[in-house]
């Protein structure tokens, strides 16, 4: 695909938040409740909330968290699905117990992780995040090495290729796909985990700004949170994809010649 | 095709030292409740810088036998010898091109890179890569697809792919398993013609699997013919063709009618259940 579809397939991705927020802007003009404040109040509210300062002190600790806390998930789901992928007794042994511990609304970790680490500082927020996206990169990854092609597998040992590059060019990139899909789950997963994590004990972080706001009556503020929430997800979604779109380029022209022929 | 098919000269082979030989191979498959025994008992050697073709039918043990060959599967009993060494995993010095060979590249590198992986791993430099890289493209007919992926090429093109691939690994044996089963009658035509100009060039011992009897005497210098399960050698057939082959000419002469005739008959009687060593299946 080249930049111009791609700047097509955003515009359509645009086009119906943008549609909603007109109509939200129209409905809510004249709104005299005071939880829901006008759209142009909202926008009013912004300049002075997000300020640079609340921008270091609360968005800047909660994306670096949550790229911590996601980067720690891809990291060990991989490796550890990997292993689990490749070999047969390993996974009939943890199989089950995954299902299990997948089966687990992640929302319920933070007060159980909080039991050992408290529920302010990074640690506890970081490993909720990371286990909150674990499993479905974990699982996915188990997925894709257990569907590794047999032929390609062969052609690497008769080719003699050594762990390493087995490791990365077969394994790794053969299961890539479902590692992809796994990612893409995690992703949301870690946004939702993120601002759970920072609920209960409210110090900083754009969860705990949106429940200090609320907490104070701030509507408009807590508003304002809830919609960069909601642009933060859909940004980082954005870039998953393009990471993704150009990673898997060659899964897509497979996939499609699959169907072409 | 452009490649130069002058036959090189006979004296290449070296009738002393043997590449391959494989000694009262068996295997049985266990498990799933009940045992296969799909190789009963094959002894051959194929001599350094020969092509030999074996024929059996679909189901005789032609792919376990390339892969205990190879190997990828452990045998039950007898062994396998390459080059003077026991074959217990693949060893170096082997290249194999699978039957299913579209799947046996690797779709997110391109051509150029699927041909180049192996040689990284045995340790060639770069500039020495690239450059065989190019002459296995260029004798495979492949130079306008080199930066293609392998899914945007027809299966005769990939199978292509594949055995280019096979050839810049310089083994001293290439093992095909019935690489041209799934190809068009005259990409498959194109292809053969191909593995006798490639083994000529790059002197390379090959052992050809195919079903196909016609194949396997235009191909072969000896074809070697299997019974049905379990697998024993019926008989090993010398091809007295002429080194130069053509599929016109040579597939119109008396002689290449007669082999065919030859092989056929063993095939034949294979099916109705005979045996040379007088066992019952
Ligand atoms: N992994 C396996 N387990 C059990 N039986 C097998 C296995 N692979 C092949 N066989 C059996 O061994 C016999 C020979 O198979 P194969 O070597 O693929 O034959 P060919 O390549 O000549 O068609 C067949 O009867 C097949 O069903
Ligand atoms: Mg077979």
């Amino acid at each position: 695909m080249n930049l111009s579809s791609l700047a097509r397939q955003l515009l359509l991705a645009i086009a119906l938040p943008i549609v909603l927020l007109v109509l939200w802007w129209f409905i809510s003009a004249n709104n005299t409740s005071p939880f829901w404040p006008s759209l142009e109040t909202i926008f009013k509210a912004f300049p002075t909330t997000w300020t640079a300062d609340r921008i270091m002190a609360d968005i800047m600790p909660s994306l670096a968290r949550l790229a911590l806390g996601y980067g720690l998930a891809l990291i060990i789901g991989v490796a550890l699905g990997t292993l689990i992928g490749l070999n047969r007794t390993v996974r009939a042994l943890l199989e089950p117990a995954l299902e299990f511990l997948r089966a687990i609304p992640p929302p319920v970790l933070v007060p159980i992780i909080a039991l050992f680490v408290g529920y302010s500082g990074w640690t506890g927020k970081i490993a909720a995040i990371a286990l909150g996206c674990l499993w479905p990169i974990l699982l996915n990854t188990v997925e894709g090495v257990r569907g590794l092609d047999e032929v390609l597998v062969d052609t690497s040992r008769t080719y003699r290729f050594r762990k390493p590059t087995y490791f990365y060019q077969v394994v790794l990139r053969g299961s890539s796909p479902q590692v992809a899909t796994g990612a893409r789950q995690a992703l949301s997963l870690g946004v939702i985990m993120m601002v759970i994590s920072e609920l209960f004990a409210a110090d900083n972080g754009l969860g705990a700004a949106i429940v200090q706001a609320q907490r104070s009556f701030a509507i408009p503020q807590m508003w304002t949170g809830i919609i960069l929430l909601g642009v933060i997800g859909f940004l980082l979604s954005v870039i998953f994809r393009v990471v993704e779109h150009r990673a898997l380029a060659w899964y897509r022209g497979l996939r499609q010649s699959e169907r072409g022929s | 095709m452009s490649i130069d098919t002058t036959p090189a000269p006979r004296e290449r082979i070296d009738t002393t030292t043997p590449a391959l030989d494989v000694r009262g191979l068996k295997k049985v498959y266990t498990g799933h409740g009940r045992d296969v025994e799909a190789v009963r008992n094959l002894t051959f050697t194929i001599r350094s810088g020969e092509l030999v073709c074996i024929v059996g039918p679909s189901g005789a043990g032609k792919t376990t036998l390339l892969r205990c060959i190879s190997g990828l599967l452990d045998v039950t009993d007898g062994e396998v010898v390459l080059d003077g060494k026991k074959v217990t995993e693949p060893p170096p010095g082997m290249a194999v091109v699978f039957q299913e060979y579209g799947r046996s590249l690797f779709p997110w590198l391109t051509v150029r890179q699927n041909i180049e992986l192996p040689l990284k791993e045995k340790g060639l430099k770069k500039a020495e890569r690239a450059e065989k890289v190019q002459t296995a493209i260029d004798a495979v007919g492949l130079t306008d697809s080199a930066d293609a992926h392998p899914w945007q090429l027809s299966g005769g093109m990939q199978q292509r792919v594949a055995i280019a691939r096979a050839v810049a690994y310089e083994p001293s044996v290439l093992l095909m398993d019935e690489p041209f089963a799934a190809v068009d009658a005259q990409t498959r035509a194109d292809l053969e013609d191909l593995v006798r100009d490639l083994w000529h060039k790059f002197k390379v011992t090959v052992l050809f699997v195919t079903h196909d009897i016609d194949e396997a005497v235009y191909l072969g210098e000896r074809v070697l013919v299997l019974s049905h399960r379990p697998t024993v050698i019926l008989e090993d057939v010398k091809i007295t063709l002429p080194d130069e082959r053509s599929q016109l000419e040579t597939r119109s002469t008396k002689e290449f009618a007669d082999l065919r005739h030859h092989v056929y008959e063993q095939i034949q009687k294979a099916k109705q259940g005979f045996r040379p060593d007088g066992d019952t299946a």
